[in-house]
């Protein structure tokens, strides 16, 4: 698991991680968001123990990254930004070399890099040297590189960058397969739909500060209001005979259909069916508008720019 | 232990791996080793019957051995190319940050580094020197004794070492592959300096000033290594992009340290000056004691050595010498030529010249510098003891009063430049390189205006116009 408090990094005079709080059990994924620069590569290396925290402090699979950075490196599988592949060696050789760094038996290395090569489909190019790799099968080695010693925690930068759609479902699936199995996984990532498809906890940073944290839907709830549904009818529909629960707030109406804001769906949603059941008017459908994590993502920097320039 | 090393050898594997499958490294390797022996054999062989005309059997004789210092040495030149980028190279392809996230420690990594860097070259060196030698055995030349043989596969040992591990304090430095080659040049010139003084002491043919050479050119490389292990940190690795000389950070950093918030030159002399000699009172008393020892290894040199000289002296020059001794010191001309500014100013430079060569071999070559200053005493002292002089008058009255300023003056000095070297190479947790270097400037420069100038000022007045008195009355 992943617990960090107030964990700041100073560069000089510059603040490149302010204060950030996590807390990832075993068995969940946390997404870290922002632009470029923002602090995500500099906290992902301070849980990593490449970096000294200049305040506060973090604990990677148990250990103090500030006192214990070598268990920590030992408990952690590392995606970096930059593949970081020795071009004239195999795959088969860097894997291989990596499990020995990671003190693996000679018989568990041979086993952990035939699996990660099958299942990541390079079996076949295991022995071409690494050089002569396409840019996916790059990331894909790092990949199996990050899990060759199938570490506890994993740290994983833009795990899917650079993957055709084949490939990165495959990475999606083996991620949500290591979490299934009780890992503890931090993304950094621009793909938005990908994170939203995996992660259980997303955390917007903002120049070195952590600016939202919660789950998907906390997250939806909390930037872009309650959500929103929309009632279609097949026919033309009868408004007057519509009672609305109190905390239900009609956005829009046409002839056929109507859009409301629903502070508590769990208690409202069944209201307004009911109430619907007893106009004359037949429902063909009852659908949550659709709000990505790119509308939440986008109104949160919105915002954050928009008070900087106030200030 | 074998467990421990294990990764060093993982790191070193690897890397020579991926050396052995780079034309770049193999083609000059081949060259050096199996065409450069060949010219140098055809130069040795051109040299030598020119010399024969001459009878110059002496230039003949160590010939040979200076051709095995060269040919040992160009292929080890390769060892500069592999360490500079050893680890800035791997920043630059991106490959360093998934090795600074294994569980790897410093040392580990660095001698894994430091290990490739040198065993190439190496290899490559004894190779060259062993196909040079078969060469000779076949034709007329004179075989180096088997002494010369080991002197001379010790120094290209000590060589590749020297540069590697120079090469790496760099790498880690710096933040491209360009920033280190640039810097190469600090590696170049000295060693091309060393080398030159080195084939003077082959053509000499004095075995124990090679041993020395030797010798020293190993403990500057152990130094370097532990400075290279002392400030490698893996966040300076990944952390600076650019390289640039902030000379407002670098003045603000020694004047921080150099007032160290003081705002009276009574508080900074109380608290500032005051607690960068509690620092150095370890090296003080250390230099206290080297002191001693000094002036012991100066006065059994004399007794050892000069002995002879007297011997081979004739009486009369001996009682000349004894008679220029004993006469009155001409105060006039004293005055003239040792006049207080000139003794200031001559052991200023004295103090300024140790801490120069301290800053330049982490303390040794300055320590060296003081104990000859102070072996000069128990020299001296010697001296007049087989002139069947007394010495104690002339010491007491010709050093005692001056000496009580300016010795511990030499001490103190002496001291901040062995505080700094030390400083350098011990690792200092959260602070970079550049910032150990500059404290410890500044500690150095407040000891040398707060202590050691005031001290040599009163010496100099002492010596000047006091100790010339003395002496004449001694004397009498």
């Amino acid at each position: 698991m992943i617990e960090t408090h107030d964990l700041s990094k100073q560069f000089h005079d510059f603040m490149a991680v302010d204060g950030v709080n996590l807390n990832v059990q075993a068995g969940q994924i946390l997404a870290l968001l922002g632009q470029n620069g923002a602090g995500k590569t500099t906290t992902v290396r301070m849980l990593t123990s490449l970096l000294y925290p200049s305040r506060g402090w973090a604990r990677v699979a148990g250990y103090d990254v500030a006192k214990n950075g070598h268990d920590v490196r030992a408990s952690v599988g590392v995606l970096t930004e930059q593949h970081g592949l020795y071009m004239r060696m195999t795959a088969i050789e860097y894997l291989d070399f990596f499990g020995q760094v990671y003190s693996l038996s000679a018989s568990a290395r041979k086993l952990r890099s035939d699996h990660l090569l099958e299942y990541f489909g390079l079996t076949e190019s295991a022995h071409r040297r690494i050089g002569e790799y396409s840019k996916g099968m790059r990331q894909k080695l790092a990949l199996a590189r990050a899990m060759m010693h199938d570490p506890g925690v994993l740290l994983l930068d833009e795990p899917t960058s650079a993957m055709d759609p084949e490939s990165a479902r495959l990475v999606r699936d083996e991620i949500a397969r290591l979490k299934s199995s009780q890992r503890t996984i931090v993304i950094c990532s621009h793909n938005l739909t990908e994170v939203e498809s995996l992660a259980d906890q997303i955390a917007i940073i903002y120049r070195g500060r952590i600016l939202l944290q919660g789950t998907m839907e906390e997250l939806k709830r909390d930037v872009l209001g309650p959500p929103e549904y929309e009632i279609q009818f097949t026919d033309a529909w009868d408004a007057s005979r519509l009672e609305l629960p109190k905390d239900v707030e009609m956005l829009s109406r046409t002839a056929t259909s109507f859009k409301v804001r629903v502070k508590r769906p769990q208690e409202s949603n069944p209201q307004i069916l009911k109430s619907l059941s007893k106009t004359s008017a037949s429902v063909m459908a009852f659908q949550e508008e659709p709000r990505t994590l790119e509308q939440v993502y986008l109104k949160v920097m919105t915002d954050a720019k928009g008070r900087e320039n106030v200030h | 232990m074998f467990t421990k090393l294990k990764p060093v050898w993982l790191v070193a594997g690897r890397e020579l791996k991926d050396q052995f499958r780079d034309w770049r490294v193999l083609t000059p390797m081949a060259i050096l080793i199996f065409c450069f022996p060949i010219l140098m054999n055809e130069f040795a062989k051109q040299t030598v019957n020119f010399l024969n005309q001459y009878n110059a059997n002496l230039i003949l004789e160590r010939l040979v051995p200076f051709s095995i210092m060269i040919i040992g040495f160009f292929p080890i030149t390769i060892s500069l190319v592999v360490a500079l980028e050893s680890f800035v190279g791997e920043k630059e392809r991106g490959t360093i940050e998934p090795m600074l996230s294994a569980p790897l420690d410093n040392w580990q990594l660095y001698f894994g580094k430091l290990l490739v860097g040198v065993i190439t070259p190496l290899i490559a060196s004894y190779l060259s020197i062993a196909f040079y030698l078969v060469m000779i055995t076949r034709q007329d030349l004179v075989m180096p004794s088997f002494i010369t043989l080991v002197q001379l596969i010790l120094l290209t040992t000590a060589h590749a070492t020297l540069m590697v591990s120079a090469a790496i304090v760099i790498s880690v430095q710096s933040t491209t592959v360009k920033a280190a080659n640039l810097l190469a040049s600090f590696i170049v010139i000295p060693v091309a300096i060393l080398m030159q003084g080195e084939a003077v002491m082959l053509f000499w043919g004095n075995d124990q000033v090679l041993w020395l050479a030797i010798s020293g050119v190993m403990i500057i490389s152990l130094l370097l290594i532990r400075v290279g292990i002392a400030h490698f940190q893996r966040e300076y690795l990944l952390g600076r992009e650019i390289d640039t000389i902030n000379v407002g950070w670098l003045w603000r950093t020694f004047w921080k340290n150099f007032i160290g918030g003081a705002n009276s030159l009574e508080a900074w002399y109380v608290h500032s000056l005051g607690s960068a000699l509690r620092r150095i009172v370890p090296a003080i008393l250390f230099l206290a004691v080297v002191a001693v020892v000094s002036v012991w290894l100066g006065h059994a040199w004399v007794m050892q050595n000069i002995p002879q000289v007297i011997a081979k002296s004739s009486p009369e020059d001996i009682q000349k010498l004894t008679a220029g001794v004993r006469e009155m010191p001409n105060l006039t001309n004293l005055e003239a030529k040792l006049n207080a500014p000139f003794l200031f100013m001559n052991n200023t430079r004295a103090v300024a010249i140790i801490f120069l060569a301290g800053l330049f071999s982490f303390s040794v070559l300055g320590v060296l510098l003081y104990m000859v200053n102070i072996a000069l005493m128990g020299g001296l002292f010697g001296v007049l003891q087989l002139l069947g002089i007394s010495p104690w008058p002339l010491f007491l009255a010709g050093v005692v009063p001056h000496g009580v300023f300016e010795i511990p003056a030499l001490m103190i000095g002496s001291a901040a430049m062995l505080y700094m070297g030390v400083v350098i190479v011990t690792p200092q947790t959260g602070k970079s390189m550049g910032e150990v270097i500059l404290e410890s400037l500044a500690d150095w420069t407040k000891v040398f205006l707060g202590i050691v100038v005031p001290l040599l000022a009163i010496a100099a007045v002492i010596e000047a116009y006091l100790t010339p008195l003395l002496l004449a009355w001694v004397l009498k």
